[in-house]
């Protein structure tokens, strides 16, 4: 059901899944290859509708592999594309994110969380992949995973993500939860004029002239579309300037490096965060996606406890948002990290926080949310 | 061609009951049906290797887990696989007499699956790789896979973006590698079930059998169709009952009258929305791809 607002914005009340197919479109997206996957396959089912009615292609996979792999071929032809999938289709999925950084292919990965390893929980909720995205490809590459908490910001985050994969040319995860991608929550669409739109950067200088890789003019080099009259070679190798494979350790180290550099010299851009009642904050709590809304009333009710708890909620979780992480730990005598896992993020925010009182953890892997108060008793124990 | 029987061999194995009462299929559902003929052939020195497909929960939660025999539910894709690794394991620790069978659905044999099937059955891995096939991941909601007919509606096929690409013909494919034993077979004739399980049984090397898998839910049927769907779908020539053996040597299992295809697609939802000129497109197709299954009978003669 479709309203609109005094402001003449879109009102819906969809669920997440569906949020995550129409943000696609809205940034853009015209490729979409996906395979069947709990429970993220109602992206998909939207997608075969959708896509196809904005002039766009979405192709079922015959496996994750395959759909990882399609879409760094889409990518290289021009076109903004994305997949979606979960745990498992997010561990098949790795060698090809390992290639898409290394040729630097923009694309965006959805992955909605599942309880459990392996088949695990499929129909349930879980938050078990932050260390997967960060690490679960082999070798040295950036990464950005943005974990919204509502469904406005999942609206928000998915465009970002594309914005994000296409103006440093790299994939972007989106990782959101089953309680995410199944709630339903009212939501306004904000207006195309709202948000902007990035495109990757394109070659300015005639095909003869084109250096694929060439990052004299910064560290994104402009990316030429397949059949636009620019050559130029992709390989999964480590590869110079020119696109062709090389050994040269220099050149290697120089190249790798300028891939992290995308993410670290771009850090004001990439990383978002949210804070709740930090300012005065004796106890801190990080957590992000779905376990943040219970974080948000845990601290909530401790303030009407009388203890001053304050949440840190990472928007985006890689880059970990170090900075507010550490002025937290600062202040704060103790830090609950609660995420729907045994502890993962937790090892960042120990690692960054530089808090000189304990960081706990608030943890939960059988499927259900962390309830508010146990996150509060955690905080409790803190005091 | 003698006339198919249908109970004459069911009822020499009617006894034996291994698949029990608690199963968490929908009601109607062929799979179910297929693993208890299946079940009472093989008898109970048998393992099951399922990977990620309705089956996989079909069996239920303990202690009313319907199968008693042990089964080990695999990663999607390596279904064949691990039942070759088991089949090797039982052979280097010198368990014999054990019935190996990889149970999985059409999505995880004819794609994502795909590449262990064909690699298993080169390296003729003494396994009976059985595909219950209901023509989609209905385990998913719904979801087209290269086992899904041409016209049909799935949940990534919707509307008029229906599908456009024809099945894919997992018999001849697999015939291809010359295999000792390929069938196919469906619940609408236990018989022909039984017979074909038992000659795979006595067969050394990779053995496929072929199960069309009637679904209610999937495929918009009612429940109490899903035998006459399994009857209609050999009687209308859209899955023929036959075998090869060695790749080369096929037999037909069953000659059936010729019924029109469009008997077998109104008992299903799934094709309500095609129209007159397609639905005898199906038609056409069906009877082209029997005239090539007669030729390619008639090839060990003709040589």
């Amino acid at each position: 059901m479709k309203n609109k607002n005094k402001n003449e914005r879109e009102v819906v009340f969809w669920p997440g899944n569906i949020v995550v197919a129409e943000a696609a479109i809205a940034a853009g997206c015209r490729f979409f290859a996906g395979y069947p996957i709990t429970p993220s396959s109602e992206i998909a089912h939207a997608l075969s509708k959708r896509l196809p009615e904005v002039g766009g292609k979405f192709i079922q996979m015959e496996d994750e592999i395959a759909a990882m792999g399609a879409l760094i071929g889409a990518s290289l032809t021009g076109l903004k594309v994305f997949t979606a999938t979960s745990g498992p289709g997010f561990s098949l999925k790795q060698e090809n994110i390992g290639y898409a950084s290394i040729i630097e292919a923009p694309c965006v990965i959805v992955n909605v969380m599942r309880g459990g390893p392996s088949t695990g929980l499929p129909t349930a909720l879980g938050q078990s992949d932050v260390m997967q995205a960060r690490w679960g490809t082999h070798g040295d590459r950036p990464v950005i995973a943005l974990t919204p908490s509502y469904l406005d910001e999942v609206y928000s985050e998915t465009i970002r993500a594309f914005n994000l994969a296409e103006m440093l040319r790299m994939p972007v995860f989106v990782l959101i939860d089953e309680v995410l991608g199944h709630l339903s929550e009212r939501l306004e669409i904000p207006d195309p004029s709202e948000y902007e739109l990035i495109d990757r950067p394109r070659p300015t200088v005639p095909p003869e002239e084109y250096i694929p890789y060439d990052s004299s003019q910064g560290d994104v080099p402009p990316m030429a579309d397949y059949f636009t009259g620019y050559r130029w070679h992709t390989t999964g190798l480590n590869h110079d300037k020119t696109g062709f494979p090389t050994t040269d350790p220099k050149i290697c180290q120089e190249e790798e490096e300028r891939m992290e550099r995308k993410v670290s010299s771009n850090l004001d851009k990439i990383i978002s965060y949210d804070e709740f009642m930090t300012e005065d904050a004796e106890i801190g709590v990080v957590a992000f996606g779905s376990t943040a809304r219970a974080a948000m009333v845990a601290v909530s009710d401790a303030r009407d406890k009388g203890i001053k708890a304050g949440l840190l909620r990472p928007i985006t979780l890689w880059p970990f948002p170090e900075e507010p992480a550490r002025e937290l730990g600062k202040k704060v005598k103790g830090i609950v990290v609660a995420e729907a896992n045994l502890g993962q993020m937790i090892y960042e925010v120990e690692r960054v926080a530089g808090c000189n009182g304990p960081v706990i953890g608030s943890n939960k892997v059988g499927g259900v949310p962390i309830y508010p108060g146990e996150i509060l008793e955690k905080i409790e124990e803190l005091v | 061609m003698e006339a198919l029987s249908y109970l004459k061999h069911f009822k020499e194995v009617a006894e034996h009951e291994i698949m029990h009462s608690g199963h968490v299929a929908c009601p109607g559902c062929g799979a179910a049906i297929a693993m208890r003929l299946a079940l009472k052939t093989l008898g109970r020195d048998t393992m099951l290797i399922i990977p990620a497909c309705c089956w996989a929960v079909i069996d239920g939660p303990f202690p009313y887990s319907a199968c008693s025999v042990p089964v080990y539910q695999t990663a999607f894709e390596t279904a064949s696989i691990t039942a070759g690794a088991v089949r090797a394991g039982l052979d280097a620790t010198g368990k014999k007499g054990i019935n190996v069978v990889a149970w999985a659905g059409d999505g995880g044999t004819f794609d994502i699956g795909f590449g262990q099937l064909s690699a298993c059955a080169e390296r003729n891995d003494n396994i009976i790789y059985v595909c219950y096939d209901n023509e989609a991941y209905m385990n998913t909601g719904i979801q087209r896979s290269s086992a899904t007919p041409w016209g049909a509606w799935t949940s990534t096929t919707p509307g008029s973006d229906y599908k456009k690409e024809r099945k894919k013909n997992l018999l001849e494919i697999m015939a291809a590698h010359r295999i000792p034993y390929a069938a196919s077979t469906t619940v609408a004739y236990p018989d022909d079930l039984v017979l074909k399980f038992r000659k795979a049984m006595s067969i050394e090397g990779f053995r496929l059998i072929h199960i069309f898998s009637p679904c209610p839910p999937g495929h918009k049927a009612l429940e109490k169709n899903s035998i006459l769907e399994a009857r209609y779908a050999v009687e209308s020539r859209v899955f023929p009952l036959y075998e090869v053996e060695d790749g080369t040597k096929y037999t037909l299992s069953m000659d059936p009258p010729t019924r029109p295809v469009a008997d077998y697609l109104d008992l299903q939802g799934r094709f309500r929305h095609l129209n007159k000129k397609e639905r005898s497109f199906i038609q056409q197709a069906v009877d082209e791809e029997w005239t090539r299954l007669m030729h390619r009978m008639r090839i060990d003669e003709a040589l």
